[in-house]
């Protein structure tokens, strides 16, 4: 099988978020960045379909230059090449152009089986990028994925609902498939997967070179700090004072000790 | 103005977003001096789309089609386009439920048009609508506006509106129309097979008045009886974000928010959870909410009732030693 799978950098969990002058988007230096997690889950899933069914898996992202560094771990676990398509100012990408110039990609690679995407990404949090992807593609989708099954050409799927519930549905290939994180349980990088890594082939595009130069369907208008819906009271102190405050808050304000 | 709500039914019952989603509508078509539509979609759904007339809208439209019985992302897509092309709204809006996030995008890309996902607010100025939605895991909120030609798409996150504020039609019912739609098997190109539920719940949050939840913050398996000592003094149960449930640190059944179960004890503590959307649609309707957690910038201090910055190993144990105190006394 021949599996794209993409990927995004996105500021590390515990990145303090500053906006950046203009309030476009946030501060990127002084701060971290990794893998999404949501799209590790994809990574995980293209590499053991590999191992199972053969064939190559290729990691896609797009973002600045320090997004190679997502492909990189990518291919250090197992991924057998990799796309950056570059973009230094990704972030003022609407979702629908962002799934156009990462669909422009993938189409110059040939005879795609199966393209894996993590269910969102923890930094713009779209959601959308997969299904527009099989839609801009004309492949068939699935969403939320927590089990895939390939045999004869045609995938077996349990998806996620809501509330517990959970569906089989069939798909022929190829197709689509958005990865509900929770399905496997993501490898490391092994030494020797980060010195054969070195040998491997990225390949950049930079993306206004795609010809995807449609207008925007949506504008940000604004980033800030959210307001609060509740009043929230800080409790201050050591731990013990803290303690001891909110026991008593719990038993005598909000009676609910 | 048009404003077309598409709500979601399955088996012929209700997703309750679809209420959340259509009381937001009726606001934003009142500020807008907007003509409001509600759609149903399936098939055998006279009875829901009477129970939609009910409310204050100018009209339900019916779309039904043997096709439509199951849902699949290729049906309710070209279903939904094919409405669209007829009754021509402005904006659609659909509530931000799993199967709007797998099809809507699609519907609004094959019309060349792009969708504003997951808004959790929305405001009528200077003649516009702006939406409001989070981004970085709730740590940043963005006031987002369309471009180009209608139709537009958005979606409500679960909870942002309130569906008991739904007003009732000032006449009684609106008039059910419906609306044919054209699909063919070959265009659907999903087989959908039989819905289930994994082995019975264990345990019926729900039910449970007081709740500690943990979160990443807990680190590791060898933490968590603290928490659950903790819960178990306060006479509570033990819970968690799904990221823990997805490490299989504690069962699947016991994970809170839209993907597990959604609660609202009188008490919530959040052990060392950030606070993402998709954890505190499932708890922020609890009674009292306590955050507890290192980082005084977590989105969960902007639903809690009492918040304390710092470290849960240094405050668990304190915690627990106050409780014992005061259950001796």
């Amino acid at each position: 099988m021949k599996i794209v799978v993409c990927i995004k950098q996105v500021p590390a969990k515990d990145a303090p978020l500053a906006m950046a002058e203009g309030g476009a988007w946030i501060k990127e230096t002084d701060i971290g960045f990794e893998m999404n997690e949501p799209d590790a889950y994809a990574l995980e899933e293209a590499l053991r379909l590999k191992e199972k069914h053969g064939g190559e898996v290729i990691a896609v992202s797009m973002g600045p230059e320090r997004s190679k560094q997502a492909i990189k771990e990518a291919l250090a676990k197992g991924a057998d090449r990799g796309i950056h398509v570059a973009d230094e100012r990704f972030y003022t990408l609407d979702p629908l152009g962002a799934a156009r110039s990462i669909a422009a990609a993938i189409r110059r690679e040939p005879g795609v089986d199966l393209i894996l995407t993590g269910l969102q990404s923890d930094d713009q949090g779209f959601g959308q990028t997969g299904v527009l992807l099989a839609e801009l593609l004309g492949l068939p989708h699935a969403t939320i994925i927590m089990q895939i099954d390939v045999a004869d050409g045609r995938m077996k799927l349990k998806r996620e609902l809501e509330a517990g519930w959970f569906q089989w549905v069939e798909l022929p290939l190829p197709a689509l498939l958005s990865i509900q994180s929770g399905i496997n349980k993501p490898r490391y990088a092994t030494l020797k997967g980060i010195m054969a890594a070195k040998k491997k082939e990225i390949v950049s595009v930079v993306r206004a070179e795609l010809g995807v130069d449609e207008p925007a369907t949506q504008h940000i208008e604004r980033i800030y700090v959210p307001h609060k819906s509740k009043k929230t009271e800080m409790l201050t102190g050591s731990p013990k004072e803290v303690a001891a405050k909110l026991v008593e808050k719990l038993r005598r304000e909000a009676r609910v000790l | 103005m048009k404003i077309l709500v598409i709500t979601e039914q399955r088996e012929g019952n209700w997703n309750r977003a679809s209420f959340e989603t259509l009381s937001a509508a009726q606001q934003m078509a009142a500020d807008a001096g907007a003509t409001l539509v509600a759609a149903v979609v399936g098939k055998g759904v006279a009875a829901l789309a009477g129970e939609l007339s009910g409310f204050q809208v100018e009209e339900v439209l019916q779309i039904e089609h043997d096709l439509l019985e199951k849902y699949t992302p290729d049906g309710y897509s070209l279903a939904s386009a094919q409405v669209i092309a007829h009754e021509k709204p402005e904006l659609v809006l659909l509530p931000h439920t799993y199967q709007v996030r797998d099809f809507a995008p699609k519907l609004a890309a094959s019309l060349g048009k792009g969708m504003i996902a997951d808004c959790v607010g929305c405001r009528h100025e200077g003649g516009r609508f702006v939406f409001v939605r989070q981004m970085f895991q709730g740590k940043t909120a963005v006031d987002v506006t369309f471009q180009g030609e209608p139709p537009w798409f958005a979606s409500f996150q679960t909870g942002a509106f309130r569906a008991d504020l739904l007003k009732p039609h000032a006449a009684g019912k609106a008039p059910v129309r419906n609306v044919n739609v054209e699909l063919k098997p070959e265009q659907i190109r999903t087989k959908p097979l039989e819905l289930f539920r994994e082995a019975k719940q264990a345990v019926d949050l729900t039910q449970a008045p007081i709740i500690v939840a943990i979160g990443r913050g807990i680190k590791e398996p060898a933490n968590i009886p603290q928490a659950q000592k903790l819960a178990a003094l306060l006479g509570g149960e033990l819970a968690a974000s799904r990221p823990i449930c997805d490490e299989g640190w504690l069962p699947m059944d016991r994970q809170i928010g839209s993907s597990g179960q959604t609660v609202a004890p009188k008490l919530y503590l959040a052990l060392g959870i950030s606070g993402a959307i998709q954890h505190v649609v499932g708890m922020k309707g609890s009674r009292t909410i306590v955050a507890i957690n290192k980082d005084a910038n977590a989105p969960i201090f902007e639903v809690a009732d009492y918040g304390i910055v710092g470290d849960i190993f240094e405050i668990i144990p304190a915690l627990t030693e106050e409780l014992e105190k005061t259950k001796a006394s």
